[in-house]
């Protein structure tokens, strides 16, 4: 994944995002994805009720888990930046940065899962109390990425951003709740019977350790180039501006 | 803050909102009309006087949602159209305060745009309203309001003053207030008993309205000073 | 593998889609970072 450069471009300026850290974490996270891909699609065997579809579960579920620790990790970098003396840009850039990990990951997870749900139940989409939570809490972090893209200054963004990353924490369990009260009410729409809930035994628990394992490092190695990516785009931003005001008081001098 | 009491503070803000909304008349001359065609409209769109009376507390609630995207934005238009919310900002007001007085205008004028778009269903959609339905229709109706106002007012004003806020707002807004939609059309549709459902069905709907309400009003005032404050 | 359409599609998009979002990062990185010195970058 981390293709270094030829070796042309060396020692003085060092291109990317890449340090030790990250080229060890992401040779483990590329062993360990490979992994999956043997475990989940060629040792595992199918399941009794589901076949061969609970192969599915092996990204579906480490994808799932991915989106909530990003969004968990957002909603923490939030805080440390809403209530932290400092008011750290850092954990601002770090809030951004998972967001945007864990939307990529929540479309995945919605994906992954209507197609597995068309295979079990039959119907791409059930109105079912994680179902629903899942699809709003994406929108709900569209929204969010939405508001770090506002105008206004820097900190500006970073509060705005924080107190929309904070009040999605105080959403999730309003609307799981709301949602799980709602299909109550009808629970012959069940299709099938089936629920996600299946259990799971040796080698098919172990293929979704495998996964979470896998996804967990992943998550680490997007965090930290994503998060360096963006600090780099603000301070870019800042020289930029500041060379734009450099030539035009350079320009300013000449005139008059 | 200064001598004027937090409680004044949050009288005059929602007398303010009130007196512009009764000297411009945008919510009878424009958000009602609106309300009404988009009641219309639906049934047009459904097509069966048995659809509707069965879905009338889902299209009374959505009407109401966009709606009050509409008047949310434009309580929001007004103050920084002339700068007035960085006035009270200088001026030092306690901005907790002035989400209340906000929040407390907002909800009049959804009430009364509720209380209309009722009226219309009944009318339009042969409903019956039991009268042992109509305590919990207007218990449920004002807790889903205070709600939706509470949600409403933390993102525009979060959106204020911003370019593109009109898209944003519903972005925002919409997935947060779906336990309110849920929670407001199956009290509703126990108070009027659509689709066979008795009463007693629409009361535990009130809690989760009244949480929500308490959550995201006591969260709006923590967070509304940060929020506008830069 | 029945439905095998359906299992493999899913991880070529969960894959496809890891792939897409790490090539982008690190490309934007690179890219961002050639007008930098070293000094620039707290985490080097």
């Amino acid at each position: 994944m981390t293709l270094d450069p030829p070796s042309t471009v060396s020692t003085t300026s060092r291109r990317g995002t890449a340090t030790a850290a990250t080229r060890v974490l992401g040779v483990l996270t590329i062993v360990m994805i490979g992994w999956l891909g043997v475990f989940g699609l060629l040792l595992s065997p199918a399941d009794r009720d589901q076949g061969d579809a609970v192969r599915i579960m092996y990204v579906h579920v480490p994808s799932v888990w991915l989106a909530y620790l990003a969004f968990i990790v957002t909603a923490l970098a939030s805080a440390v930046h809403l209530f932290g003396k400092s008011h750290s840009m850092q954990a601002d850039r770090v809030a951004g940065a998972s967001a945007e990990i864990g939307v990529v990951f929540m479309a995945v997870t919605l994906v992954t899962g209507m197609l597995w749900g068309r295979i079990t139940w039959g119907v791409y989409w059930q109105w079912d109390a994680r179902l629903t939570t899942t699809a709003l809490l994406f929108i709900s972090y569209i929204g969010y990425l939405a508001v770090r893209g506002l105008e206004g200054s820097r900190s500006q963004r970073a509060r705005r951003s924080a107190i929309v990353g904070l009040l999605a924490v105080l959403e999730v369990p309003l609307v799981h709740w709301s949602v799980r009260l709602w299909r109550s009410l009808h629970q012959e729409a069940t299709v099938l019977g089936t629920d996600l809930d299946v259990s799971l035994d040796g080698l098919m628990l172990f293929s979704l350790f495998v996964g979470v394992v896998a996804f967990t490092l992943l998550f680490l190695w997007l965090l930290l180039h994503r998060s360096r990516v963006l600090t780099m785009i603000d301070l870019s931003a800042e020289t930029g501006l500041d060379a734009a005001l450099a030539q035009r008081r350079a320009e300013g001098g000449v005139t008059a | 803050m200064s001598s004027v009491s937090r409680l004044q503070m949050v009288r005059a803000v929602c007398a303010k909102d009130l007196r512009i909304e009764q000297r411009s008349k945008v919510l009878t001359s424009q958000i009602m009309p609106f309300a009404l065609v988009t009641l219309v409209l639906f049934a047009f769109a459904l097509d069966g006087d048995a659809i509707l009376e069965r879905t009338a507390p889902g299209l009374v609630w959505l009407a109401m949602l966009f709606s009050s995207m509409i008047i949310v934005q434009r309580s929001f238009a007004v103050e920084t159209a002339d700068g007035a919310l960085d006035a009270l900002r200088v001026a030092g007001a306690d901005m907790s305060a002035v989400f209340w007085g906000k929040c407390f205008a907002l909800i009049v004028q959804l009430i009364i745009l509720e209380v209309v778009l009722i009226v219309g269903a009944i009318v339009m959609y042969g409903i019956d309203l039991r009268i042992s339905g109509l305590v919990l229709l207007v218990t449920s109706s004002i807790s889903a309001t205070c709600g939706l106002s509470a949600v409403s007012t933390i993102y525009a004003g979060l959106a204020s003053g911003v370019r593109g806020r009109e898209s944003l707002l519903p972005l925002l807004v919409l997935p947060v207030a779906s336990p309110v939609l849920i929670g407001a059309t199956r009290a509703a549709e126990a108070a009027f008993g659509a689709g066979g459902t008795v009463v007693s069905e629409g009361w535990p709907w009130l809690g989760l309205l009244s949480v929500f309400a308490v959550v995201f009003s006591f969260g709006g005032s923590l967070v509304f000073g940060p929020l506008i404050d830069d | 593998m029945t439905d095998a359409g359906f299992i493999l599609g899913s991880y070529a998009i969960t894959f496809g889609s890891i792939l897409i979002f790490a090539w982008r990062t690190v490309r934007s990185g690179k890219s961002l970072s050639d007008g930098m010195s070293d000094e620039e970058k707290p985490w080097l």
